[in-house]
């Protein structure tokens, strides 16, 4: 036993994450924003490929090769998402041949990815549930080697699954909106009419998802294809050093149509040191456009609330 | 196909097995299960009774632990798995990789069944639940179709269940956050959707507002039924809807997510047989005797004439519909 052990713990080294982008963009946005990512920020690790929609891919997929190499040149790692919702033989085949390459860090974001990847390292997404240590062992055992936990934690849940992280990293995510639901339905092609086989791919319509409004006019939420998101923007920069303090060391941000850069500059003096909490919340805020921001399931309550920090 | 039915209290239990339900489910009376309701509920004492009473008359009980245990209290849920255990339930209905392993350490001969809030939906999910944990069975989510089942059940070899009557969640399960984004609570953490506590009905002008938290989820026009503010089955507003269709853009809202009805498969019961199916449920355990009663003795005879080959009698079953009328839901591609 060293006599120079002290109390006074390090957290361990944090790593920005830029999530896979759940929108439907086109290839040309796609190319210009990954060129900007490579260029002008300090995210460690990008996450590509379609998590919300299997109809979206191969109007992507072709540009892929492109971006990742582009991305791979300017230092970051990266690593490929899996499809939330994984119906019928031809969805469960694409999870299947991405899971079989060894090209690529895969992100399971459903049960079937992670029995692909079984036994070998993999990252396990915020669509697959994982709520005690007990859970969280289980995907250790199978090679996950982090974790980005779903929306609805609390800090305590965070807290309590960081501890008992062993050699899986911990993520979550810090900003964006939260992924709420997801649905063998296409809301955004049933808003406009349409069906799913038929649906025009109306979603590209909406780079941040389609607002949905209450009756009495107050915003709420925003649909995405099948998925369903929060109205508000998750914005966590004021808690990172309590995230970090419980053991958290991945902060994911999800890529929305705002600018990037300038959110990823914020994480990143916040995680370095370089800026308090308070002034980066102060200076996300202008950035958010109409998005509100959140915290709520922080602080285990309504995960639209917002609650300042009480300084 | 097994009959599965919903038994909130005992007396819907006995209700169920009287009405002819093979097997009824139900929970313990806390946040180790997806209804986790006031006044609902069993505890073990009425478990322990219940499951005499069933097996007295040749049906079975399952017990619902299908919520995911929270860090810091896993050991409700572990109690709640090894209480069912011992108290001789016919299987487990679990959700949570973790309290899978520990159903499959401490109780190897307990036979599990998937919960439809573990949302495996395709054969390589089913195959890793089957694999690690020896699940027997899985309750399908509700997001696949009639042939997507047919298809799944010849590459599989556990059983399958499905959802044939009641209220039905068109988000998959397991995997929705609205009702805690509203509440702070969700299915998947204390086992309630869009719970009462947070509900508030108020006025406004000759319509009524019906308010979940902070959201007003819909609006009743003056003399209109005012239901139960469901999150999913609210009226909303999309932005940007088109004009002229079903969800144009309208100052009242629009069903967005889904309309006020019930799922219904009575008349596919051949098909779902056909398709391999092993078990259909019957959603309800909020649900009184009366319902209960009437809907599975409705199913008990729709599954005894389709046996013999004898054709249904239709439409018994749109009086307990919500909104009086019924859908086939995922089963039908066009639902999507």
């Amino acid at each position: 036993m060293s006599t120079t052990a002290t109390t006074v713990t390090t957290p361990p080294p944090a790593r920005l994450v830029l999530g896979p982008m759940l929108f439907n963009r086109p290839p040309a946005t796609l190319h210009d924003l990954y060129a900007r990512i490579a260029d002008e920020t300090d995210i460690d690790v990008v996450h590509l490929g379609e998590v919300v929609c299997a109809k979206r891919m191969p109007f992507i997929d072709p540009h892929l090769p492109a971006i990742i190499d582009r991305l791979r040149r300017a230092g970051k790692q990266v690593v490929i998402s899996t499809l939330a919702l994984v119906q019928g033989a031809r969805e469960t085949a694409l999870v299947r041949d991405l899971t079989a390459s060894d090209d690529w860090l895969i992100e399971a974001n459903d049960m079937s990815a992670i029995h692909g990847l079984s036994g070998r390292p993999h990252v396990v997404g915020p669509h697959v549930n994982v709520y005690n240590p007990a859970s969280l062992a289980c995907l250790a055992a199978l090679g996950a080697v982090r974790v980005c936990l779903p929306a609805e934690l609390p800090m305590a849940g965070i807290a309590a699954l960081a501890a008992a992280r062993g050699a899986v990293a911990i993520e979550v995510q810090v900003f964006g909106r939260a992924p709420l639901a997801i649905s063998a339905r296409c809301y955004h092609a049933r808003a406009h009419g349409l069906h799913k086989d038929g649906c025009r791919y109306v979603c590209g319509q909406d780079p941040d998802g389609m607002p949905v409004d209450t009756v009495d006019g107050q915003p709420f939420l925003a649909v995405n294809g099948l998925q369903t998101l929060s109205h508000g923007c998750l914005e966590l920069s004021g808690w990172i050093d309590d995230l970090r303090t419980a053991g958290v060391t991945g902060f994911r941000l999800s890529p929305h149509s705002v600018d990037m850069v300038a959110v990823a500059g914020i994480y990143r003096a916040v995680i370095d040191g370089r800026m308090a909490g308070s002034d980066a919340a102060a200076s996300i805020r202008p950035l958010l456009g109409e998005m509100p921001p959140i915290n709520g399931f922080l602080a285990g309550g309504a995960g639209m609330a917002w609650h300042p920090r009480a300084e | 196909m097994e009959l599965v039915a919903p038994a909130g209290t005992p007396a819907a239990l006995r209700t169920a097995i009287a009405a002819g339900a093979d097997v009824v489910y139900c929970g313990f009376r806390d946040a180790t299960n997806a209804r986790n309701f006031p006044g609902l509920n069993f505890s073990r004492d009425e478990l322990a009774a219940g499951i005499a009473h069933a097996h007295a008359r040749g049906a079975g009980v399952y017990l619902a632990c299908n919520t995911y245990p929270q860090a810091g209290r896993e050991h409700l849920w572990r109690q709640a798995v090894d209480d069912a255990a011992s108290l001789g339930v016919d299987a487990v209905i679990l959700a949570d990789i973790g309290l899978l392993g520990h159903a499959r350490d401490r109780h190897p001969d307990l036979r599990l069944h998937l919960s439809v809030q573990a949302s495996a939906s395709n054969e390589d999910a089913i195959a890793f639940y089957q694999r690690h944990f020896g699940v027997r069975r899985v309750v399908l989510p509700r997001v696949l179709s009639l042939a997507d089942i047919a298809a799944l059940n010849h590459r599989i070899t556990v059983e399958t269940e499905v959802f044939a009557f009641g209220g039905m969640c068109v988000m998959a399960e397991g995997r929705c956050a609205l009702s805690s984004y509203v509440t702070g609570e969700s299915p998947n953490t204390t086992g309630a959707c869009s719970p009462a506590a947070h509900i508030r009905y108020q006025p406004d002008g000759d319509a009524t507002l019906a308010r979940l938290g902070a959201v007003t989820v819909d609006r009743f026009a003056p003399g209109e039924p005012v239901g139960y503010p469901t999150l999913c089955k609210g009226r909303f507003t999309p932005r940007g809807a088109t004009p002229g269709t079903a969800s144009g853009p309208r100052r009242d809202g629009v069903y967005l997510f889904e309309d006020p009805v019930s799922l219904n498969v009575e008349a596919m019961l051949p098909e779902l047989a056909a398709a391999g199916v092993r078990a259909i449920k019957i959603e309800g355990r909020q649900r009184g005797r009366a319902y209960v009663e009437a809907v599975v003795a409705a199913f008990r005879r729709a599954l005894d004439q389709a046996g013999r080959d004898e054709p249904a009698t239709a439409g018994t079953l749109a009086a307990m519909s919500e909104g009086g009328s019924g859908t086939a839901g995922a089963y039908r591609r066009g639902w999507q």
